[in-house]
């Protein structure tokens, strides 16, 4: 690849880096912050969200997974747009804003914790991001390296490697918080960039009905591995009740979908914004950059099949050799002009560093603020200098297990990764939350049996039920001698949709069977809620 | 049907369209509402910007850590 783009790469990363650390030095009274990070524009405050919420796990990963799939994850990208922007910003980050400020919390298990007065819910929150992060870190990750893999031609690992440096530089030096102003700006280069490649795709294959129609035709060429679990048309939904159909909507659909409501790293944006104005604003410019970046995935993805077939007479599984991640790169490279390739790299890049960085900031505050502060100093004092070499030490390790995972998990696994995440994430905590937000009478003891209950049910499933994991940790044959316990649809039904349902009557059930607890920061909590 | 094979691919990518245009319109219906702070809101945000501060710098190893 040309001394130019490698170039451009480093230009960016450095403009970047140096637009992060100046942005960070310059705030420094926190009235400096206020006016830096609460008084956002709805323009930055959206992107940055935005640009949190896509990454190149998105892009790269689920594009992959959609050009085997077909356009049924469409629905993925509805949800996305409207649990994920409107039902968040309007509904849950209303409340998550004041309750988050009423309260002074910080992060999202601090947000549970204090809440529902448990120092138990903080620290296990925060052990659960600490614990399970790294594994959509990794799937971030790969996508990034993957595209660096394919137009680059670096081998994976060595991708892998000095991305995770250049991530790591970027975090130390940009600050862990990456700026409001950075992120937007990665925001606007994800937009022009996927716009762009929507409509260059629509031309190039003849305009939006005769694409479409062309992939319809493909029918024949669709792998037996995907008509045989139920799929028969890339432009239609899977059969009714197959493994295909369980798999793309309930693993990829409700658990990515629905989980959005509660990732860690969403719900802390709610927090520093001024007031609801701004998230009112942002609703418009967020629904607007969601169908641009996430809906156009789940439309190219699939036509990569008619592009290939057109160019190599293969469709685009075959091209990318049997791995789905490495579809979306190999598209560019071989569909768009050298110029673009260098555009979208950095929008590969700005996708994966404000993920990333968003991400190792969660991890990082879950050890700090979360177990250290409230699970082994129980809430005393202390002086900082050893929280802040914990929390170091904290951070790197699980970069080194993000890095270590990314190796070790091999092809085609993006989409799972992300989808176990966001799925585990919703199953243990979308009912306490919701509950926390908006139910006054909710106990402590319910938030605990809905989170405990929607945890063990989770790790139940992937240890027993759900084949790829139960596969993978291989304890189910050790103990039972085969890879599932039932055998037909089950393995391939998401643990979320048992998990999340137990959690929900465990929330509910157990509030109503135990006395509200008298020391919870009700009036303080909901002072100007609703207003 | 745009030349899509079936409704709920259909459905599934005109309410993609929609959805974002409901986005948009309550963005611009509601552009001015909800930005009234009262002093007691405001001085809780300055505690609050002051503990994320805190946090920030002992993250970043900026400032004074103590």
């Amino acid at each position: 690849m040309s001394f130019g783009l490698i170039a451009a790469v480093f230009v960016y990363l450095a403009v970047i880096a140096w637009l992060g650390y100046r942005g960070y030095g310059q705030t420094k009274t926190a009235g400096d912050y206020l006016l830096a990070g609460r008084n956002a524009h709805p323009y930055v405050m959206a992107l940055s969200y935005g640009a949190t919420f896509i990454s190149t796990s998105a892009i790269v990963g689920f594009g992959g997974t959609a050009s085997l799939m077909g356009m049924s994850l469409l629905w993925l990208a509805f949800l996305n747009i409207f649990l994920g922007i409107f039902i968040a910003f309007v509904f849950f980050g209303k409340r998550t804003r004041r309750i988050g400020l009423n309260l002074d919390a910080h992060t999202f298990p601090e947000l549970l914790g204090r809440r529902m007065n448990s120092r138990f819910i903080q620290v296990f929150t925060g052990f659960m991001i600490f614990i399970f992060m790294p594994l959509y870190a990794a799937a971030v990750l790969i996508g990034a390296s993957r595209i660096i893999e394919v137009l680059l031609n670096v081998p994976f690992e060595v991708s892998v490697v000095v991305f995770s440096i250049l991530v790591g530089a970027y975090v130390i030096l940009g600050g862990l918080k990456s700026v409001m102003y950075t992120d937007a700006l990665q925001g606007t280069l994800m937009f022009l960039g996927m716009i762009t490649l929507l409509l260059v795709t629509y031309i190039k294959l003849g305009g939006v009905v005769e694409a479409h129609r062309s992939l319809a035709s493909l029918s024949a060429f669709i792998p037996e591995s995907m008509t045989k679990g139920g799929i028969s048309c890339w432009t239609k939904g899977p059969a009714g009740g197959s493994p295909m159909w369980w798999t793309i909507y309930s693993s990829l659909v409700l658990g990515v979908g629905v989980g959005a409501l509660a990732q860690p790293q969403l719900a802390v944006r709610f927090m520093t914004v001024q007031s609801d104005k701004e998230l009112n604003r942002s609703v418009a410019v967020g629904g607007v950059f969601i169908l641009v970046c996430v809906a156009s995935v789940y439309v190219i993805g699939p036509l990569t099949n008619v592009f290939f077939h057109g160019t190599i007479g293969k469709i685009a599984i075959a091209a990318a050799e049997g791995n789905v991640d490495r579809v979306i790169p190999l598209y560019l490279d071989a569909a768009m002009p050298s110029w673009f390739s260098i555009v979208f790299i950095l929008v590969i890049l700005s996708a994966a560093m404000s993920t990333l960085s968003s991400q190792y900031h969660a991890i990082g505050t879950s050890v700090s603020r979360d177990i250290i502060e409230q699970g082994f100093l129980k809430g005393r004092e202390t002086k900082s200098g050893t929280v802040v070499t914990i929390t170091r030490i904290g951070v790197l390790v699980s970069l080194l297990l993000t890095v270590l995972l990314a190796m070790e998990m091999g092809g085609g696994v993006i989409a799972r990764a992300t989808a176990i995440f966001f799925g585990l994430m919703a199953s243990c905590f979308l009912a306490p939350y919701t509950a926390a937000l908006f139910w006054k009478r909710f106990t402590r003891a319910g938030a605990i049996a809905g989170i405990i209950s929607g945890f063990t049910v989770s790790i139940f499933c992937f240890l027993f039920m759900h084949g790829k994991e139960a596969a993978v940790f291989g304890l189910c044959e050790a103990l039972c001698g085969r890879t599932t316990l039932f055998g037909g649809i089950w393995p391939v039904i998401d643990p979320m949709v048992f998990a999340f349902p137990v959690s929900i009557l465990f929330t509910v059930a157990v509030t109503l069977l135990t006395k509200p607890e008298v020391d919870l920061p009700l009036e303080n909590a909901f002072a100007g809620v609703g207003r | 049907m745009l030349g899509l094979g079936d409704f709920s691919v259909f459905a599934a990518y005109i309410l993609c369209i929609l959805s974002a245009l409901l986005c948009v319109v309550y963005g611009i219906v509601n552009w001015n509402k909800g930005g009234e702070v009262s002093s007691e809101v405001a001085a809780e945000e300055v505690r609050w910007n002051a503990e994320e501060k805190k946090i920030e710098d002992e993250l970043s190893g900026r400032g004074d850590a103590s």
